[in-house]
């Protein structure tokens, strides 16, 4: 089952890179492909300042909704000490590795869910410890499959924010769906419109502006210009 | 073996257990029921209840199979069995559109059907009988050993094993993401589970096996806020339930089996009503 193709994009360290597009154009699925888990033609470059091929770059993967039992008997704890320890959960952890915990959480704010249930978590808490979790070993490339529900304005604000602040930081590339135009075009430095395959890309302006993007989004008018005006 | 006898006999100056039987089952109970109270935790957590309660029937099978070839031991043929099924399960399961609950009914129904073909074959149906409710008190000194044995080993492949588990539990991509080889992971577990299964089988019973599975973990979500928790009630109810069910059996003259897994199930029921103290 071909659900896309030609799909052809560069992306940038310490950019960040918006896909956007509607329901079903196969935005959630390019981030499995290049995470290797759907099965794709075609190859992906990972290409160093000199221009030298590098092997295998460290990928962090926020995934847009986890289908989890909210009743599981989880912290945020253990599940950071289950993806970065080798020593089982079940036993007592080391002093060192929680100051590690909530040295991660600290970069997104969010110490002091350490040992909330994962299940009581908000939606935004919930994609912030992800996040924290995808930042531990620091990833090359970060990939973003944004919440379409269950986080508010302030929580996706908030989110965009840490964005920023790591990219300048850390000089990662980060690939990120989201559902929100506005802030889309207030932080990524690229945008890139897919519909069973790559409509347009370009700078938020550009693909803001193009009349297929009005076409296929149905683009509030006024959206570019508020670019504009910022 | 005398030395612990005589322990066993110090620690617990009671009427249960003064005969060698009730010492060797209580001894079984020990080793058994922590490993039940530890798979149990993913069982429920990667809701294969249905998965696990598909090993107890292929027991059927296996058991069938082993009393025909003969040759081997029942049990070397048991375990063999169930760890073809499980395997064959998990990898359909993994290859196939079919939703996972379809192919283990199908999978679970054949094994019934087929071990009954089988052992009713000359009406010789009554000799397999005892397999339906397990029978804790006919455990022997040999027996104990092969059970220590296999604490032992799934103790450790619990330790390796978990973490991956436990990410896995949480979501499938996002354990990908994480480097984690999902089917190789579930493929294991499934034997673990089988292998615990196929050696208890003949002490605890068909019927009854997939309630050790499952009810231990059930209690222990109801109030457990974290992995460690979750692991110590689990385990805590699945010892609890093994020990008072055993005494139970002993005073009352009931089956072993049955009696360990209704404390068990008054354990849940417990601490389900207590849920809204512990978990907010």
């Amino acid at each position: 089952m071909k659900l896309f193709s030609d799909v052809n994009m560069h992306v940038h360290c310490g950019q960040l890179t918006a896909i956007i597009g509607p329901n079903g154009a196969g935005k959630s699925t390019l981030l499995n492909a290049i995470l290797g888990e759907v099965p794709h033609t075609g190859n992906l470059h990972y290409v160093d300042a000199k221009g030298k091929h590098t092997g295998h770059p460290v990928i962090g993967y926020v995934p847009q909704h986890l289908r989890f039992d909210v009743s599981a008997p989880t912290s945020v704890m253990d599940i950071f000490m289950a993806c970065l320890s080798k020593r089982p959960v079940w036993l007592c952890s080391s002093e060192k590795f929680r100051t590690r915990v909530t040295e991660d959480l600290a970069r997104v704010q969010a110490e002091q869910l350490i040992d909330r249930r994962l299940g009581a978590l908000s939606g935004g808490e919930l994609q912030r410890v992800l996040l924290a979790l995808a930042l531990d070993p620091m990833p090359d490339l970060l990939l973003l499959d944004e919440p379409v529900s269950g986080v508010d304005y302030n929580g996706h604000v908030r989110f965009y924010e840490i964005l920023d602040e790591l990219r300048e930081k850390e000089d990662m590339a980060i690939i990120l769906i989201s559902h929100d135009l506005r802030l889309m075009a207030k932080h990524a430095d690229q945008v890139v419109l897919m519909d069973h395959g790559i409509v347009t890309s370009g700078t938020p302006e550009e693909v803001f502006g193009n009349p297929r993007t009005q076409e296929i989004l149905g683009l509030v008018p006024g959206l570019t210009y508020e670019k504009e005006a910022r | 073996m005398e030395l612990v006898y005589s322990v066993l006999g110090v620690l617990f100056p009671f009427e249960w257990m003064d005969h060698i039987f009730m010492k060797n089952a209580f001894l079984a109970v020990l080793l058994v029921t922590p490993l039940f109270g530890l798979l149990s935790t993913m069982v429920v957590s990667n809701r294969m209840a249905f998965f696990s309660d598909s090993l107890g029937h292929g027991a059927f099978t296996g058991i069938a199979l082993g009393a025909l070839l003969g040759a081997v031991s029942p049990l070397a043929s048991l375990i063999v069995f169930s760890l073809v099924f499980a395997l064959l399960i998990t990898y359909i399961k993994n290859h196939s559109r079919t939703s996972a609950d379809t192919i283990i009914g199908v999978f679970s129904a054949t094994a019934v059907a087929l071990g009954l073909m089988l052992m009713s074959r000359g009406g010789g149906f009554n000799k397999f009988s005892s397999y339906l409710i397990g029978d804790i008190l006919s455990v022997v000194p040999e027996d104990l050993s092969s059970l220590a044995i296999v604490f032992i080993l799934v103790t450790i492949a619990w330790a390796f094993l978990f973490n991956r588990l436990l990410v896995l539990s949480v979501n499938a991509p996002f354990a990908r993401s994480r480097g984690i080889m999902a089917f190789f992971t579930e493929s294991l577990f499934a034997s673990l589970l089988a292998v615990v299964v196929a050696i208890s089988i003949q002490w605890v019973g068909i019927l009854i096996i997939n309630s050790l599975l499952v009810l231990p973990a059930a209690a222990a979500r109801n109030i457990a806020a974290n992995v460690k928790q979750y692991h110590a009630v689990s385990v805590g109810t699945a010892m609890f339930s093994g020990i008072t069910g055993l005494i139970l059996a002993y005073y009352f003259n009931m089956a072993a089996g049955a009696s360990i897994v209704v404390v068990a199930s008054t354990v849940f029921f417990i601490t389900w009503m207590l849920r809204g103290k512990f978990l907010k």
